[in-house]
């Protein structure tokens, strides 16, 4: 049964493609508690991806339920756009409006959604690129920074909605090695001040220091999930022990 | 064979291709000419660009009908001689249509409407593909992340998706002007008194009958090759800014 703490609970979800052809996630239950930072590893093409993107429904699932604070999302009564306010998404290439300044990337959503008027979207904005060091950036467009500063700001733009939850899909895949540092202190802080997180990475070290529980995943289906110390150190699954043997 | 070559290049003889004594008596004709055509290109690309850019967004819809209902559109005016759809229009839709005879400018209305109008259909039909493409150009990851914001699809489509597609668009835009500007040439054919009209006027007139026709391929050369280039040029410069 729900508890009160559940913030978003995943149950029995399949997504095929091609008709069936292709099945991505073969039943995935799953619930993620309130503050919790749940980090989704495996190999690729394992389906953590997609996964991740059922939860906003960026992935319609073929079949199952998920539910964010109780309410089923996949219910087609449901209006989505709503839900979404409150899921924050990082993605793997940033993808920040190129043909706005880095201010208007993160007033836009607030400002458009009639959460906030234009004065009040860009105090908090200024407030937010202060926090990640990058006040001076404010009226500058995404091209005109490096990857790690595009990542933080596209942290910071899901950040103005004030989210629920924050899903990061392969954050830092996308990186130069020397900028990966300052996107994970910034989501290490995050998870510090009690955000709820759902992250896929690749980032083993990551995953161990900061996530509290750790979910294996291999075809499309959840294999392993236990705390970071457990799952790391005494994987019980035959196939969580041969992907950690390669990558740690 | 060799006599009769010679002849083409003697400019005193009436089907010589350098035949142009008609120029001092009819200059005015041309320039009439080139007004109009230049005023039927640009207004009917202009025209065409709203309608374009629903037939664009309706055949991107996932609405099967309203899907179809803009392929058919576009299918039927691709498919089609536009000297077709111009005599269906002209004489068809403008017989029920009576469009009062003003003047704009220098711009007869009742003349310059019918065709501006079947002009501006035809090309919406190329528009709305140039646009189709340029919507599809702006990266997936662009909507997902405007749609993870919560913002509707409509939102993310108008202030994420195309300013960035009208932006790569515009080149391909132009490029229709130029289009237009030679393809109006078959409005000629209904009396529009545009530059190849002219120069079958003159042409009867006169009878010079080979100089006209080289007089305005010059003139559309001149207009459509400069600019041409010139989107070239711009196109080529806009890519060098765009580099992620």
């Amino acid at each position: 049964m729900a508890t009160s703490a559940e913030l978003i609970r995943v149950e029995h979800v399949i997504k095929e493609y091609n008709h069936g052809a292709v099945k991505a996630l073969n039943d995935c239950s799953l619930s993620i508690q309130k503050g919790e930072v749940v980090a989704i590893i495996g190999p690729s093409g394992s389906g953590k991806s997609t996964l991740l993107r059922c939860l906003n429904l960026l992935e319609v699932p073929s079949s199952g339920h998920i539910y964010f604070n109780g309410v089923d999302i996949t219910d087609k009564k449901v209006d989505i756009n709503l839900h979404r306010r409150k899921m924050g998404m990082v993605f793997q290439h940033f993808n920040l409006f190129p043909h706005m300044t880095v201010k208007k990337n993160i007033t836009l959503a607030p400002v458009q959604l009639g959460l906030k008027k234009q004065e009040e979207a860009d105090a908090q904005a200024n407030k937010l690129l202060e926090r990640i060091g990058l006040a001076d950036k404010a009226n500058e467009y995404p091209n005109m920074l490096s990857g790690g500063q595009k990542q933080r700001i596209a942290i910071v733009r899901a950040l103005a909605m004030e989210p629920e939850v924050m899903l990061f899909d392969e954050p830092t895949s996308a990186l130069d090695p020397e900028m990966v540092g300052e996107v994970l202190d910034l989501m290490r802080d995050l998870a510090h001040e009690g955000m709820t997180m759902a992250v896929v990475t690749h980032e083993m070290g990551f995953a161990r220091e900061v996530a509290s529980r750790v979910i294996f995943m291999d075809s499309g289906a959840i294999l392993e999930e236990n705390t970071p110390s457990e799952l790391f150190d005494h994987p019980q699954n035959p196939r969580t022990q041969a992907f950690l043997s390669k990558v740690l | 064979m060799l006599e009769a070559i010679s002849k083409m290049f003697d400019p005193t003889f009436p089907s010589s291709f350098v035949n142009f004594s008609f120029l001092p008596k009819f200059a005015p004709y041309f320039i009439d000419g080139i007004m109009y055509t230049l005023a039927l290109s640009v207004v009917a690309v202009l025209l065409a660009i709203i309608p374009a850019l629903l037939l664009a967004l309706m055949r991107l819809s996932k609405n099967k009908l309203i899907h179809h209902l803009s392929g058919a559109y576009i299918a039927i005016f691709r498919s089609t001689p536009l000297m077709v759809q111009l005599a269906i229009i002209y004489f068809g839709v403008f017989y029920i249509i009576k469009v009062p005879r003003v003047y704009i400018g220098f711009v007869r209305l009742d003349m310059f409407l019918p065709f501006v109008i079947s002009l501006a259909l035809n090309s919406s039909a190329y528009v709305a593909e140039i646009f189709r493409a340029g919507i599809l150009a702006v990266d997936a990851g662009q909507t997902e992340a405007a749609r993870s914001l919560g913002l509707s699809q409509w939102q993310a489509m108008k202030l994420v998706v195309l300013p960035q597609a009208i932006k790569n668009v515009l080149p391909a835009l132009a490029n229709e002007v130029v289009t237009m500007v030679k393809e109006s040439s078959v409005c000629s054919a209904y009396g529009m008194g545009e530059l190849m009209f002219a120069a079958k006027n003159v042409a009867g007139t006169s009878l010079i009958s080979v100089g006209p026709f080289v007089f305005i391929a010059l003139i559309y050369f001149c207009i459509n090759f400069p600019a041409s280039k010139a989107i070239e040029a711009i196109e080529r410069r806009m890519r060098r800014g765009d580099k992620r």
